[in-house]
């Protein structure tokens, strides 16, 4: 045999025998069998095959824990408590954990390794968190970077959300992009349409989920959709509310608002204040101004920051409009939705007029 | 002396201390000096590395005399070393995952890069170079793994307590003078000579 023939089989015999003993090791240790996940006392028994991360196994069981960065332990909202089999609180969590969280031994779900049978409490709303295999029904173009995106649900299912809450669409592999990939999006219909959901999309340059919904996404075609998430919705209180949003950020206030109507609360002021760069830039505007003409309690103020063109908005930045609106904000609330530098400026508006920080909400978008 | 009748227990003892891997040959240095800063990373590192050592050192010593000698492919002897001590680490990663995630986060990187470790390679070529018998490479593998871990824990030590009661320097902080120590240590190592002594 030549020299060469022989080093190769040597080599390649060396090498799968220690695969062999790879793959052997893996099943002894690298093997924990079938464990219970219990959720919330008994409200759900998970059968599940252990040696992943809690949050991975919960999502493969259909239960889905928010997460901003997809378990790399670096966003720390994967909270939930694991009351027993969690084993010892991992360096990589504490930065996440303050005092009271690790008493009451809440753990970060992407860290906490599945290797025995586990209890666990997650807040009750996380149990209608659902998966959906979507239709897209209708994309209406709202303006030349954002679009409106109707997903049809199922037969016979139903979601149950609170209006400003969001949801996790995926985009299907397209171009380069070999993996499913998702993004948060607010969700912009109302409640009470538990058929469908409606989200809003702002184009953002490379975006990997935008890019698929501009250039790919047609009506007719089917797309998952996970939710709902999040803790931006209408509190219940009498205040005066004031909600002012930009680009995207109107899909939330709209669902708000809508589902104001829809539940008959009109004992509560509320105004709504746009803000956009021109004309081209606004959307919806006309649905609004029939709401304000048909619910006293409505007020809707777009503003358009640079549009000099004969319009009959107002004008100027949209926190200056704000702050020209009102003097004291003391006993109003905040709902705020759009970019953090848009949001940080209003935040400092309303607080100079005297809201509380407390009586602000806001969902960021970044 | 012919070395192949030299009593394995020789070996060992002679390979913790006049012939450690750290002190007297500087394997192994990178994970050493980065590590020693805290006991219990090194307790952890040094049982890793001992483990790996002692099970590498006669797998290794089959591979070679069992497979490369009779085909006469000694010079495939690095690329067949590492593959086997490539695939050791990651079985005892897999072990040390299922028994301690807590040892297994502290160690983090230094666990894989024990199969790029000089002292584990080291260790193995010492063995062939110095044509050890089964049982010596056996008992080598394992002196030198806990030599390695010897040297290692007694830096993190100095290291711990140093940091505590005295002052260094400010330039000489961190490696500068764990390397100062390391070579003190190295010095005071030679005192054991005396009493074993392998080539």
């Amino acid at each position: 045999m030549s020299p060469i023939i022989t080093a190769i089989v040597v080599i390649s015999a060396l090498t799968g025998g220690l695969t062999i003993l790879l793959l052997i090791a893996e099943f002894f240790f690298a093997n924990y069998g079938e464990v219970t996940v219990d959720v919330n006392a008994g409200d759900k028994t998970l059968k599940v095959k252990g040696g992943a991360n809690l949050l991975s196994t919960l999502a493969s069981q259909k239960l889905f824990l928010p997460s901003g960065c997809g378990g790399r332990g670096s966003c720390g909202t994967c909270k939930c408590r694991v009351l027993d089999g969690g084993g010892p609180l991992l360096p990589t969590e504490t930065p996440y954990l303050n005092d009271e969280e690790r008493k009451t031994s809440v753990r970060l779900a992407c860290q906490v390794k599945v290797k025995n049978d586990i209890k666990i409490q997650v807040p009750e709303e996380l149990l209608s968190i659902k998966e959906f295999e979507t239709v897209i029904e209708k994309i209406t173009d709202f303006t030349h970077d954002i679009k409106g995106i109707r997903f049809r649900l199922p037969e016979g299912e139903t979601i149950k959300f609170r209006a400003g809450q969001f949801a996790n669409l995926f985009s299907k592999p397209y171009d380069e992009v070999r993996e499913e990939t998702s993004r948060a999006y607010s969700i912009s219909s109302a409640p009470k349409d538990n058929r469908a959901i409606e989200l809003i999309v702002r184009y953002v340059p490379n975006g990997m989920v935008t890019t698929y919904v501009f250039k790919h996404l047609k009506e007719g075609d089917k797309a998952k959709l996970i939710g709902p998430f999040g803790d931006f919705f209408l509190r219940d209180t009498d205040r005066e509310i004031v909600c002012i949003a930009g680009g995207s950020g109107l899909a939330p206030i709209r669902s708000i608002i809508l589902d104001m109507i829809d539940r008959g609360i009109s004992n509560r002021k509320a105004t709504f204040f746009f803000g956009a760069v021109t004309k081209k830039d606004l959307y919806y505007v006309e649905e609004f101004k029939e709401i304000e003409k048909n619910h006293p309690w409505f007020r809707f103020v777009p503003a358009l920051s640079r549009d000099d063109s004969d319009h009959p908005h107002a004008k100027g930045l949209i926190t200056d409009v704000v702050a020209s609106n009102y003097s004291d904000l003391k006993n109003m609330e905040a709902y705020l939705c759009g970019s953090p530098g848009m949001i940080d400026a209003c935040e400092k508006v309303l607080t100079s007029k005297g809201m509380p920080k407390a009586q602000i909400f806001y969902d960021k978008f970044s | 002396m012919d070395i192949q009748s030299i009593h394995p227990l020789v070996i060992f003892f002679a390979a913790i201390t006049t012939n450690n891997i750290l002190l007297t040959n500087f394997l192994g240095m990178c994970s050493f000096l980065a590590v020693s800063k805290d006991l219990k990373s090194s307790l952890g590192l040094g049982v890793a590395v001992i483990f790996v050592s002692t099970f590498t050192a006669p797998l290794n010593w089959l591979v070679y005399h069992k497979l490369l000698v009779p085909y006469g492919l000694e010079y495939l002897q690095y690329i067949a070393f590492i593959i086997v001590i490539a695939a050791f680490v990651q079985i005892i990663e897999m072990i040390i995952e299922r028994v301690s995630t807590l040892l297994y986060l502290t160690l983090g990187i230094f666990l894989p890069l024990i199969t790029v470790n000089c002292a584990i390679f080291g260790c193995v070529l010492f063995l062939v170079i110095r044509q050890y018998t089964f049982m010596q490479s056996i008992a080598y593998g394992l002196g030198a793994g806990t030599g390695w871990a010897l040297a290692i824990t007694a830096l993190a030590g100095i290291r711990t307590r140093m940091e505590k009661k005295s002052k260094v320097i400010a330039e000489l902080e961190g490696p500068g003078i764990a390397l100062i120590i390391t070579g003190i240590m190295a010095m005071a190592f030679i005192g054991f000579s005396g009493i074993v002594k392998i080539n």
